[in-house]
């Protein structure tokens, strides 16, 4: 079995991007960047996956030169090799969807595993996008049902389960856990409760070093480039301040009710 | 082709969501801007009931009613959103992002050849058809533009008031969808039961975080909380991924985004991600026993207190 997973280069989650003061652009210089956690979540599921099943696992990433320390991480995790689409143009979704395409005809595999969402754009298409590109069935935001301090978890077994030419997605969705059956191959987008993705050490890291990784130009396979979704410019959103400490429960309740007018 | 279609989206008992009003309230806006009537489409097996209701707020109202589209799938559903773009001449297709709206629409979207923007909260400036979306957790606010002819737009549900209805009622016209052989198969869901208001609808959400320390405190302590305020529960992401309370309760940007009335963060330090979720409430109350919590800087109220001693007083003093 041979599974395609992404690995998108993006700000670390944890600070704060600046707006550049005309609002034009977001500095990111001198930010750290980080591979998507929703990503390494899909490395992770695929390496699970082989490891049941037997395969490879790809890891893809578009992006910048830089972006390749990021498919490095996914090698050093355990993937088998790297194909890396150079290219220091923004993307929007729907770009990425169209290359991923590309790369999908060329390596035909199994089963395409991203993240269901990237932590830089929140756009929550990727994935989506291909499957419907492709004609593939989808299976948004996996999930599982034990929780991830149960004992599948602790015996790093994978939350997708494979038989007879189908995955079954377990999938988060409003007022519950759906599962359905796709046939392959197929798309799947990870959710947060899929599993813990495993630490890199540093043999492996340097057993990375020696893995394949693919360098093409994204310009190279033909697929336009310019954005459907433009950003324009941004802007901070509406700040919040703090208010004020209050000394006692009373306080508060007396607060809500008459301050504030939302409690009877 | 200046029309608005909404994607409905209905719940188990078919009933129409509210999350879809939101919706229509968005696709006003965005008529009055292209000059178009809004349109909506109804999919499932057995719907002329919500379309029915569906019609006291739209222009006309397109019924797929037919056993291929009974589960609400990904494949099937953005096959007949994209018949249903056409029969209704959309220039704009609209559709709530809830988990269900973020699951089709993209797919739509690749089947429409058009450009998404994803979790609009509005649009930037009084005329044309600039959006603003929020990114990097909701720290920025990107303007947008849809460069394709056909755009699709998912809406932040609490952004949008509820759409009241219109003064005529809207026609229904049903619309027959060639789905052809499918790759998906629905198997179950398996529902949360609930007797408590819906997490994204609810007027009082109280929420608990690490602080409650293990999640028989969690449901010992907040529980009567909730009952005193028919409050909706939610929970941090450390609470969900401890397995303390079902996936479905998370609230940030990762998980739910919620905006009620009365938002009470109990035991929850303020991460990015969480605040993310709820920085829309109206009133703000925090309860920690670290003074330093950041969320104390977005509180519109803060306690500094033991939860375990300010939780059951506050209680027993509603």
């Amino acid at each position: 079995m041979k599974i395609l997973v992404t690995m998108k280069r993006v700000t670390d989650y944890e600070r704060k991007v600046k707006i550049a003061p005309d609002g034009s652009h977001l500095i990111t210089e001198g930010m750290n960047f980080v591979a998507n956690p929703f990503d390494e979540i899909a490395v992770e599921e695929a390496l699970r996956l082989t490891k049941a099943h037997g395969g490879e696992v790809v890891v893809f990433s578009a992006g910048p030169k830089d972006a390749a320390q990021q498919i490095r991480q996914g090698l050093a995790m355990g993937a088998d090799r790297g194909i890396h689409l150079l290219t220091d143009k923004e993307l929007d979704s729907d770009a990425v969807a169209r290359l991923l395409a590309k790369v999908v005809d060329q390596e035909k595999p199994d089963l395409v595993i991203l993240g269901k969402q990237a932590t830089d754009d929140d756009a929550n298409q990727a994935g989506q996008l291909l499957a419907g590109y492709l004609g593939w069935a989808q299976g948004t935001f996996a999930s599982k049902h034990e929780g991830l301090e149960g004992p599948e978890e602790k015996a790093q077994k994978p939350g997708l389960a494979i038989e007879g030419g189908k995955v079954h997605v377990v999938r988060e969705v409003d007022g519950g856990l759906e599962t359905i059956a796709l046939d392959m191959p197929a798309v799947v987008t990870t959710d947060l409760r899929l599993n813990h993705p495993r630490f890199t050490t540093l043999p492996n890291i340097m057993k990375a070093k020696k893995k394949k990784l693919d360098e093409v130009t994204a310009e190279s396979l033909g697929v336009d480039l310019s954005p459907k979704v433009k950003m324009l410019r941004f802007s901070e959103p509406p700040a919040r301040t703090a208010g004020q400490i209050v000394d006692s429960v009373d306080t508060l309740i007396h607060k809500l009710k008459n301050e504030r007018k939302v409690i009877a | 082709m200046s029309n608005i279609l909404v994607i409905a989206e209905l719940g188990t008992d078919k009933s129409l969501k509210k999350a879809t009003l939101t919706a229509v309230t968005f696709a006003r806006e965005a008529a009055k801007r292209t000059g178009g009537k809004v349109h909506a489409l109804v999919m499932g097996k057995g719907v002329a009931t919500p379309a029915g209701e569906l019609a006291k707020y739209v222009d006309v109202v397109h019924t797929a009613d037919q056993a291929g589209l009974e589960a609400p799938v990904a494949e099937p559903y953005a096959t007949a959103i994209k018949a249903g773009a056409g029969a209704s001449q959309a220039q704009v297709i609209v559709m709530a992002a809830t988990n269900h709206g973020k699951d089709v629409l993209p797919r739509a979207a690749a089947l429409l050849g058009a450009g998404m923007a994803s979790d609009v909260i509005g649009f930037d400036g009084s005329a044309g058809f600039q959006l603003k979306r929020p990114i990097q957790a909701g720290n920025v606010i990107a303007t947008v533009e849809i460069t394709t002819d056909t755009k699709v737009v998912s809406t932040r549900p609490t952004e949008f008031d509820a759409a009241a209805p219109s003064a005529g009622a809207g026609t229904v016209q049903p619309l027959a969808v060639e789905l052809g052989p499918q790759k998906t198969r629905f198997v179950k869901l398996d529902p949360v039961v609930s007797e408590r208001p819906d997490l994204t609808d609810a007027r009082v959400v109280v929420s608990g975080g690490r602080g409650f320390k293990d999640a028989e405190n969690f449901k010992k302590l907040i529980e009567p909380l909730a009952d005193k305020l028919n409050a909706a529960i939610g929970a941090s992401r450390a609470v969900v991924d401890a397995g303390w309370v079902p996936n479905d309760m998370q609230v940030g940007q990762t998980g739910k985004v919620v905006a009620p009335d009365l938002y009470i963060a109990i035991g929850i330090s303020g991460a990015i991600q969480h605040v993310a979720g709820m920085k829309g409430s109206k009133t703000i109350v925090a309860i920690n026993k670290d003074a330093e919590a950041p969320i104390f800087q977005i509180a519109d109220y803060g306690l500094v207190a033991d939860l375990f001693k300010a939780v059951p007083e506050l209680v027993e003093k509603l």
